[in-house]
This record gives structure tokens, sequence and C-alpha cells, in this order.
């Protein structure tokens, strides 16, 4: 198989330092979407708080 | 519109053209920039005399959570901003590393990002504070994106006068969250940010008369000249300074506040009296850089009385 061939198989290939930014916004998205989770709860707790569980279904 | 594209950036980054996607080169920190987090601080600490300072109670963790919201709300305003002023930033030497013309960054996705955030940051403000807090979010944003940033900013040179609104709407958005209404109180912090905006900015486009003219914004020093901005200048300093008291003498704050908010708006004109009076360049600059610097300072001292006077009594 020659070169081009080889790089086309392979696709898009990312150097190590495109890895580890990838590897960054991966983990920065992750903890926004924790944060947001914890906010939510919290939020419903203080909204609507222990009658959160007796509602009326 | 932008002057930045694929080609250009994958050629920066010494790959064959079409071999990296452009999102591959941002750091966390780059869509942080998109975010203007200098404004956002700003939004956040006068949102937050808003807060403080509206006669009713809002639980800390509904505060917090209004308060993220509104500094996401004028980030993603700040992202919207960036995307469409790419090709004028790439010309400017203050904004020329912004993550767009600098290539870490694509404009679509500055563009995605600010409006995913202005939706989620209206919607989730709506949910935590109420209907009018999030109108009022979703109108700011509105303004400063498309009012001032498409419109505007390059169409007139009372762009800041009008635009200035949109930074103005924080402590009243704050008021808003708190009460779920407007009210004279809130629409002087309103009044005393839509004033201060002018000559803070105008300070500003002296020192930078030439970048701002480098990309075609027509700001007041290149459009009216610099006597008839250092003119103007004086003329928004004498309706700040008084404006600056009113809260205490319409009865809202203490005494503590009406002296001091007298002492700093009184050197507020001084300085812009500096300006008016310096006709030489060198003098002109000197007074334009002493009043830009002061005048963050300005801002932040009468806002930060507003906001710990209730607590020290």
């Amino acid at each position: 198989m020659n070169e081009p061939e080889h790089k086309a198989e392979q696709g898009v290939v990312l150097t190590e330092e495109q890895r580890r930014r990838r590897r960054a916004r991966s983990i920065a998205l992750g903890l926004v979407l924790a944060a947001l989770a914890i906010l939510f709860y919290l939020v419903t707790i203080v909204k609507i708080g222990p009658a959160i569980m007796s509602r009326p279904l | 519109m932008s002057l930045v594209t694929n080609s250009a950036i994958t050629e920066r980054a010494g790959a064959a053209p079409g071999a990296i996607r452009v999102s591959d080169f941002a750091e966390v920190r780059d869509y942080f920039a998109l975010l203007k987090p200098r404004v956002m601080s700003l939004v956040i600490f006068t949102a937050l005399v808003g807060i403080v300072r509206a006669p009713d109670q809002l639980h800390p963790i509904l505060a917090f959570a209004s308060l993220l919201c509104i500094a996401v709300g004028a980030g993603a305003a700040g992202a919207l901003n960036m995307w469409w002023d790419a090709d004028i930033d790439a010309r400017m030497s203050r904004t020329v590393k912004r993550p767009i013309p600098a290539g870490r960054i694509a404009p679509g996705e500055a563009l995605s990002f600010g409006l995913v955030l202005s939706v989620g940051s209206v919607l989730m403000l709506g949910l935590f504070a109420g209907v009018l807090a999030a109108a009022l979010l979703a109108f700011t944003i509105f303004f400063y994106a498309v009012i001032y940033t498409m419109w505007l900013k390059r169409w007139t040179p009372q762009n800041i006068v009008i635009g200035g609104a949109a930074g103005a709407f924080p402590p009243m958005i704050g008021w808003a969250a708190v009460t779920g209404s407007i009210s004279i109180e809130s629409i002087v912090l309103f009044l005393i940010i839509f004033f201060w905006t002018p000559p803070h900015f105008w300070a500003l486009a002296l020192l930078k008369k030439e970048d701002y003219a480098r990309a075609g914004v027509p700001m007041l020093p290149n459009v009216a000249g610099e006597g008839e901005t250092r003119r103007q200048i004086l003329l928004y300093s004498l309706i700040l300074a008084p404006l600056g008291v009113a809260p205490w003498l319409l009865g809202y704050t203490g005494v503590f506040y009406g002296i001091a908010s007298a002492v700093l708006g009184a050197i507020f004109l001084a300085f812009a009296f500096e300006i008016w009076r310096n006709r030489s360049a060198t003098a002109m600059a000197a007074a334009a850089r002493k009043l830009f610097a002061y005048s963050i300072l300005y801002l932040f001292l009468l806002f930060a009385i507003l906001l710990v006077e209730p607590m020290v009594g």
C-alpha cells in the first residue's frame, strides 16, 4: 500500500497536542454538565422542597 | 464575513489543507475568552448589586443561579459580538489575538456557542427567577448582539451611547430576578451605567483613534473630531456626576454613599475637564488615559459601596 492510500485509510490523524486539547475540552464540558445537574437539583429542592415527594400524580 | 478561513488555520498549524478540523486547535480558555470575561465580571458585579439592593429576599441558591444565568447570558452576547466582529477584530491591535481572528476557533463554532448559551441562559433564568428577568436578559442579549453589534457599531458614532444600554441592564435584571418588577431604584442604577459608558469608551477611542479608523468603525473622534469628543465627554460627565448621587438624593442609600458618590463624581468631572481643556495631542492622550482608568474605578467604587452598605448597616 502506498503512502497516500495509507493516510486516507487512517482518516484525520490528530497530533498529540490536538489530542491533549480535545481531552481538556471534553473534561471541561463534563464538569459543566455535572455542575448543571447539581444546580438543577439544588434549585428544585429550594423551589419545591420536601413537597416534591408528596405531589399528587 | 470573517477574514479567517479554514485553509489559513490549517496552514498555520503546518498541516495539509482539509486534514484537520478547526476546533482541534481550541483550548478551553479560548471558549472562555469568547465570553469576554472582563465584561462578564462587571456584569456579575452590577447584577449582584441589583440583587442585594432589591427590597425583597431571594434564596441564596436562587440568587446564585440567577447571577450565573445573567453572567452566561452576557458572555453569550460577547461570543455573538466576536463572531460578527471577527473582521474588525483582525484589524485592531487591541483585539487581534481574540480566538476567532487568531484562528483558534472557527466563526461558525463561536456562533453556535453564543446561540446555545443565549437560549440556555434565558430559559434557565425564566425557570429560576421568573419571566420578567428572563425577558430582560433576552432583550439585553438581543440589544447587544443585534442592535449594537450588527447595526449601530458600524453605522453611527452614537454607537456606544445607544449600545451602552446593553451594559446598563444587568442591575435591572438582578433587581427583577428578586422582585419580579422594575422600579425607579433599578432605573437609576441603569441610568448611572448608561451615562457612564460614553465618557469611558470615548476616552478609549481618543487613545485608539487609529485602530478604529483602520477597522472602519465610526467612533466619535474619527467622525466628529477630537474637539467634539472632548466636549461630549465633558457633557456626559456633567450628567453622570449628579446621577451618581441620585440614589442617595432619592433616599435609597445612606449618607456614606451620598458623600462618597459626590466626591467620586467630582473627581470624574475633574478628569473630564482635563480632557476638555488639553488640546495638545500628548496632554490630551495623558488626560484620556487617566479618565479611562479612573472611570473603571469610579463605577467599581460606586457599586461596591451600594453592595456593602446594607451589610454594614
